[in-house]
């Protein structure tokens, strides 16, 4: 099998380009792990981390085997406006700078324990963050009722609340969080319009 | 060379010609040529063959690169399209996105489109409600427009017809200002759906919740199964193409239908700039139109011509195919072409919840919903806004998670499927009345890239659609606290017409030449081998989704045209 006809089996399996492909075809090592625009590999394999410590391997596999880190380098890309890039960017640096503080060490040199237990701190942190800013985009509002022209203030999001988001969206539509953690079921081929509600069933996927 | 001449004219030449294979142009498609007439159906976009041209049908959603969200890059620069529900990931392919036929908003007016062959039936609602007379009559009744020149004696066969064919899911219901037709069986309300309906029976007069019928085949029939249909499997993917042909769509129906007579050709990538009138015959010979790969003006010939563009781009055609006997717009002699556009009120909505019926759930998915029919103004005039409104109502129960902290113990609470009570929401569908000042015009001065020129929408709400938007909070608001529902929450929007996808007139039926452009036949008055069955031709809007009345008109139409051709009438 040459290369080419390599690549070709992996794309078909993925389902599209795969990563790094030119480099593996000129035969040449990457000189640099960019993996789009915005992220090099190293990020990504840290949002692996993160994401896998949000949603962990319980009675299903965690979001590090549903390959979610990745998953938040295209939607970051391609989805947020460019202030959300910017504020989930420096977040990578800020996430380092919390565990340096915490534990005095990075955030991959971490134990699983560490890890939980920084992540809980930044959740409380970003959820009392963004009550704050919605409390203050409302106050903002109410001032300028009467403003057609009104915008509202660009307060930025935190980018924990970002990175939790992204692992939650990114897990639960993967394959793995769909048919592993939830139930899915591609055709139904029926509607009952009353059936007993049993509590404690597994969520649906969709 | 003269022969050549000869044969080419020979070879663009047809008994008819269908411009549109939208909802109403494939079922134009099918009548004619099931009467074996050699028809040519032209379409703008390109062909998109039943379940072959479904790129997204069978995908997971892993499978999308987004996982079904829609990059920035393209919401950005498709402000108009992106604020259509329907509008994903999963189904952009089949969208007109904003840049690539632009259009002059005098007034804001989110014009929708689906340009490939199948147009917008590819993504429609499906949803099929019936007229009756209390909408047929309503002009002449209130004192607007003007009056339609048919009945519901008159269509109901026709609605008989195009819903045994297209499979049409529904209930017997038994009332009478939205008739019973030919249904498959209906699909089931859910619990508090039902409830509703019964709180509605004992204390509302004429006011009811039913399973809103569809187009979808709930059990197929024979007729279905010849299709290369087969039952709707409840994936509630419709948007992108069903490879069951679950639901009604040109692609998985009519044109088949047509193409397996033989007398069907397909032309795709064709814009129809005007239809060509011969002054000394008196009557239309055939349309020019520009290749849109190509970029070559071409001339077909028929013997009678279809319109069924969509409602706005009917408008344009017609408004472009000037002649020295039409020099402002075809068969446009009362001067109304492009004027008396109305479209429906969807710009309400109402929620709440209830706290009761925990025992109970569903399983599945449910294509339709619950529906009121309208039961304002009804029997006779009693508010101070004339007509009424429709209202979706649906019931559902949200799968409630906590998502505080990280790690196993929310994961183990994110997949628990613990449900939320109950809650209700209920939107308006409301009827507008047709204006003059609401229109469509053609911009003396910037043309598209076919050459064809720009067209100017000018359509607003008015003082009535607020009245009937306040009233339907009022009366749901009333109705929803008798019923026990709480946290009751109205909210009103300003979308724009047009986002309703539900823009109709312009080329009016009616009894005189003076008033409308069309004749209790579809034809154009002025020119009778015209005939105009898709939105265009609607006097006025009722509150019912419009489809499935434009294919009961195109079908009877059709057949008019047929019999008219047979004697030689045009």
């Amino acid at each position: 099998m040459n290369r080419r006809d390599a690549i070709g089996r992996v794309a078909l399996i993925m389902g599209g380009a795969v990563i790094g492909a030119e480099f593996f075809l000129s035969g040449c090592k990457p000189t640099s792990t960019q993996v789009n625009d915005l992220f090099d590999a190293d990020h990504v394999a840290l949002l692996n981390e993160v994401a896998d410590t949000i949603l962990p391997t319980t009675s299903s596999p965690g979001a590090k085997a549903a390959n979610v880190g990745p998953f938040m380098a295209v939607m970051v890309r391609d989805c947020y406006a460019p202030a959300d890039q910017k504020t989930f960017l420096e977040g990578l640096g800020k996430l380092d700078d919390a565990a340096q503080k915490k534990f005095s060490n990075k955030f991959m040199a971490l134990t699983d324990q560490q890890r939980t237990a920084l992540l809980t701190d930044l959740d409380k942190e970003q959820k009392d963050y963004t009550t704050q800013r919605s409390k203050q985009i409302e106050g903002d509002r109410l001032k300028h009722v009467d403003d057609p022209k009104y915008k509202a203030p660009e307060v930025p999001n935190h980018y924990f609340r970002m990175m939790k988001e992204l692992t939650l969206l990114g897990y639960f539509t993967s394959e793995i969080g769909a048919t592993k953690a939830l139930r899915y079921i591609a055709i139904p081929g029926r509607y009952d319009g009353c059936v007993p509600y049993k509590k404690g069933d597994k969520a649906w996927a969709t | 060379m003269a022969n050549l001449n000869i044969d080419s004219v020979k070879a663009r030449t047809f008994d008819a010609i269908v411009i549109g294979s939208g909802i109403s142009g494939g079922w134009a498609a099918k009548e004619l040529t099931g009467h074996g007439l050699k028809t040519l159906v032209l379409e703008r976009g390109r062909d998109v063959k039943h379940v072959k041209d479904y790129p997204t049908t069978n995908k997971f959603p892993w499978e999308f690169e987004h996982h079904g969200q829609l990059p920035a890059a393209v919401t950005e620069a498709n402000p108009i399209v992106s604020r259509c529900y329907a509008f994903g990931e999963d189904s952009a392919h089949f969208f007109v996105k904003d840049n690539e036929h632009p259009y002059i908003q005098e007034k804001p007016f989110d014009w929708i489109r689906g340009y490939q062959v199948g147009g917008k039936s590819l993504l429609w609602a499906r949803q099929t409600q019936r007229w009756s007379d209390f909408d047929f009559e309503g002009p002449a009744r209130d004192g607007f427009a003007v009056d339609w020149p048919i009945r519901y004696k008159d269509i109901a066969p026709w609605y008989s017809y195009v819903e045994k064919f297209a499979g049409i899911a529904g209930n017997k219901d038994g009332i009478p200002e939205l008739p019973d037709g030919e249904f498959l069986p209906g699909y089931p309300l859910n619990d508090v759906e039902v409830y509703f309906g019964d709180h509605l029976k004992k204390n509302y007069k004429n006011r009811h919740v039913i399973s809103a019928r569809c187009a979808h085949l709930s059990k197929p029939n024979q007729i279905h199964i010849d299709q290369g249909r087969t039952q709707c499997q409840n994936r509630d993917l419709c948007q992108r193409g069903c490879p069951f042909g679950g639901y009604f769509s040109s692609n998985a129906s009519t044109i088949p239908w047509a193409e397996r007579s033989g007398n069907m050709t397909l032309r795709p990538h064709s814009v129809v700039e005007s239809i060509i009138y011969d002054e000394k015959l008196g009557k239309a010979t055939g349309v020019r139109i520009v290749d849109t790969q190509t970029k070559e003006a071409i001339e077909y010939y028929a013997r009678i011509i279809f319109v069924n563009a969509a409602a706005i781009n009917t408008n344009l055609v017609l408004l472009n195919s000037k002649s020295s006997r039409f020099p402002n717009g075809f068969g446009n002699d009362s001067g109304v072409l492009g004027k008396y556009v109305a479209f429906h009120n969807y710009s309400a909505h109402i929620g709440a919840e209830y706290d009761g019926l925990k025992e109970w759930t569903v399983d599945g998915r449910s294509p339709t919903g619950g529906y009121i029919p309208r039961f304002r103004n009804v029997y006779k005039q009693e508010t101070n806004f004339l007509r009424g409104y429709a209202c979706g109502f649906s019931g559902y129960r949200y799968q409630q998670h906590k998502y505080d902290g990280v790690g196993s113990t929310l994961k183990e609470g994110l997949v628990k499927g613990d449900l939320s009570p109950w809650y209700v929401g209920s939107h308006m569908m409301g009827e507008t009345i047709p204006k003059e000042s609401n229109h469509v015009s053609l911009d003396d001065k910037q043309k598209d890239e076919w050459g064809v020129p720009l067209l100017k929408i000018s359509v607003d709400y008015d003082d009535n659609d607020e009245k009937m938007k306040k009233d339907y909070i009022e009366q749901l608001t009333e109705m929803f606290t008798s019923a026990g529902f709480k946290n009751i929450n109205p909210s009103t929007n300003h979308q724009a017409p047009g986002l309703d996808i539900h823009e109709m007139g312009g080329a009016r039926m009616g009894k005189d030449p003076k008033t409308s452009i069309l004749n209790e036949w579809n034809q154009v008055h002025a020119c009778k081998n015209v005939f105009v069955t898709d939105g265009a031709c609607m006097t006025s809007t009722s509150c019912q989704n419009p489809s499935l009345t434009y294919m009961a008109i195109t079908a009877r139409a059709a057949d008019h045209a047929v019999s008219e051709l047979k004697k030689g009438n045009v």
